[in-house]
């Protein structure tokens, strides 16, 4: 286990190199002078020598590279221009907001994905396997921001049950911040939900025709207990790790429907720094956000390997 | 005797066994894939004949047909300036699917050459290749996107550009895991055993082999670009005002959604259903192209 961690480990140490390179690459296709075009529509001749002097730009890319990640190893994301604060400062002050409606979204995922999953394996081919079907394709091809759209006419423009958009924090209002998220959450979880329900759709039918289902079979065990005891059991497993690859479509997602809920999360902190042309910020979100999925997949893995004991063996 | 003797498989197809049908035709058994085909090609058509097929200018502005609900002059209704709804869902047809082919083609002309070098030459050109490619998948799609496009400002060629850099990772994974693996085959060993230099066996004999998984990808692949080409639209980093652009058309469709319901519905029915079929396409061709589905 700690041979396995140490390898995980040291695979992500270049990748996390190469984002930052990546990332730090992104100001080089500004076009024209970077000191002048970040320091926005005004370009205040004190703010671009102040830029000059705080990217290095007088100094060659790669020392460039290496005073920007020194500070990012700090701590430090850069400022945003807009807001005069530190980068690191405002996705702090965003981020329990979207953790709050990505967490609503992973749990909508969770209950529509799975159950759906399991039945449509075990009444394979049943009207309940091509309904399944149907709706994880829905789920695929709907756009998330359409279908929020479309969920604010119905459930609060023709029925007035729902706020249109905002945010309640929930130590307020628990009430008014469920009312808030339950839209944008089930948005969110809408396509995660069909792509759980195929993950777990096909490593049911693969568990299900093994040997050991059919031995708890010929044992006499009642059918909800092979199904949910041992063949659902061992079918989550790639579910957790083809699961944490969804966390991308999460974050993506948050994007879009932060900005149709008008949701004061991550996701609305990028689309308004890129609008502001606050490009620090765009930078630094980028930054934490991939950092951020390393990680999680990381977790993931470990989790996989926990839960799965003929990992641990090899 | 002779009709029966042609009607018998000869004893070479006997032992090569039934003989396959073209994948196109196994294609076309797929309920699904036909008619995700048949709307694929509708919306194409849509797109080309645009400005014979379009009732209206779709920049044309009427003062006096403001957010008009749909009726007989205009079957989709009006948006907030007048313009026909209709005639510019029929050009948004173009933005959408000038994306999603271009986009997939940026994707696989930088993919694709990469992958195979990766995939053929192993050791540390693969290992630098796959660390790479890690790196850029690290970054949410669309979040990368998002960030190419602001930095390369805003229109129609920087979405395509922003969306198939991002896309590219999954071409370099796929070609590089295809190649690695038909590089094992023996066909591949006698190809070098009798002298073809080593890009001469993976352009003649390894890439046509990854072909099938690439158009069953690319197909995949364009589904999720004219979402992404909506999406930048609809945050305003795609095609840009006026031009006509379902994304875009969905953004300011928002703003109206108490008073003008239709400027939003027939956007997103329109990216759904091409997205939707698209997906069928590619799910049926997964199918087709699968020689343990024969």
């Amino acid at each position: 286990m700690l041979t396995f961690l140490v390898r995980r480990i040291a695979t992500i140490v270049p990748t996390l190199i190469f984002v930052s390179m990546l990332i730090f690459g992104l100001q080089q296709l500004l076009p024209g002078d970077p000191a002048v075009v970040l320091a926005g529509e005004d370009r205040d001749p004190n703010v671009v020598a102040y830029l000059r002097e705080k990217l290095h730009l007088d100094e060659p890319l790669p020392v460039r590279y290496l005073y920007w990640i020194k500070g990012v190893l700090h701590g430090d994301l850069g400022e945003s221009l807009r807001m005069q604060k530190p980068v690191l400062a405002l996705i702090m002050e965003k981020l329990p907001v979207t953790l709050e409606l990505a967490s609503m979204a992973i749990l909508i995922a969770l209950v529509i994905g799975i159950p759906a999953g399991i039945i449509s394996a075990v009444r394979r081919n049943s009207a309940w396997d091509y309904a399944a079907n149907v709706v994880a394709l829905w789920g695929l091809s709907t756009p998330n921001f359409w279908l929020g759209i479309m969920l604010i006419l119905l459930f609060s423009v023709t029925l007035g049950w729902l706020p249109a958009s905002g945010f309640v924090s929930p130590f307020e209002d628990l009430k008014g911040n469920l009312a808030a998220l339950i839209m944008p959450a089930f948005v969110l979880g809408n396509a995660i939900a069909a792509v759980l329900m195929r993950h777990t759709r096909s490593a049911m039918l693969q568990v299900l025709s093994s040997d050991y289902v059919r031995t708890a079979r010929a044992k006499g065990l009642p059918e909800r207990n092979v199904i949910l005891k041992h063949a659902l059991r061992n079918a989550l497993i790639p579910v957790i790790t083809l699961g944490a690859l969804e966390l991308g479509t999460l974050l993506s997602g948050a994007v879009l429907t932060e900005q149709v809920f008008t949701i004061p999360g991550f996701g609305k902190l990028i689309v308004d720094a890129v609008f502001n042309r606050d490009y620090a910020v765009v930078q630094g979100v980028v930054l934490f956000t991939a950092t951020a999925y390393i990680v999680l997949n990381l977790f993931a893995d470990i989790a996989y390997v926990i839960v799965n004991p003929q990992m641990r063996v090899q | 005797m002779a009709l029966l003797a042609a009607a018998l498989p000869s004893p070479a197809t006997l032992a090569r066994g039934a003989p396959r049908a073209h994948p196109l035709r196994r294609l076309l058994r797929r309920r699904g894939a036909a008619v995700g085909l048949v709307i694929v090609t509708f919306f194409v058509a849509l797109a080309v004949l645009a400005p014979a097929v379009s009732p209206y200018d779709p920049l044309a502005t009427s003062w006096t047909a403001i957010r008009k609900a749909p009726d007989t002059a205009h079957w989709f209704g009006t948006d907030e300036i007048g313009r026909d709804v209709l005639s510019r869902v029929v050009w948004g047809a173009r933005a959408s699917l000038l994306a999603g082919v271009v986009s997939v083609l940026i994707s696989l002309s930088i993919g694709v050459p990469i992958g195979l070098v990766a995939g053929y030459a192993g050791g540390k050109v693969d290992m630098l290749i796959s660390r790479l490619t890690d790196a850029v998948l690290a970054c949410p799609f669309l979040i990368l996107a998002i960030a190419l496009a602001a930095f390369l400002g805003p229109s129609l060629t920087n979405a395509m550009i922003a969306i198939g850099v991002s896309a590219t990772p999954v071409f370099v994974r796929l070609t590089r895991g295809q190649t690695m693996a038909i590089k094992a085959e023996d066909f591949i060993l006698a190809a070098r055993a009798i002298g073809n230099p080593p890009w001469r066996v993976a352009l003649r004999h390894v890439l046509p082999n990854v072909v099938p998984a690439l158009i069953v990808q690319g197909t995949l692949a364009i589904a999720a670009a004219v979402i992404a080409e909506a999406s930048l639209s609809f945050l305003g980093l795609g095609q840009q005002p006026p031009a006509p652009s379902w994304g875009s058309m969905l953004n300011t469709a928002k703003n109206y959604i108490e008073n003008a319901p239709w400027m939003a519905v027939w956007p997103g029915l329109s990216i759904f259903a091409l997205v939707l079929s698209f997906n069928l396409v590619g799910d049926g061709l997964r199918d087709a192209l699968d020689p343990r589905q024969a």
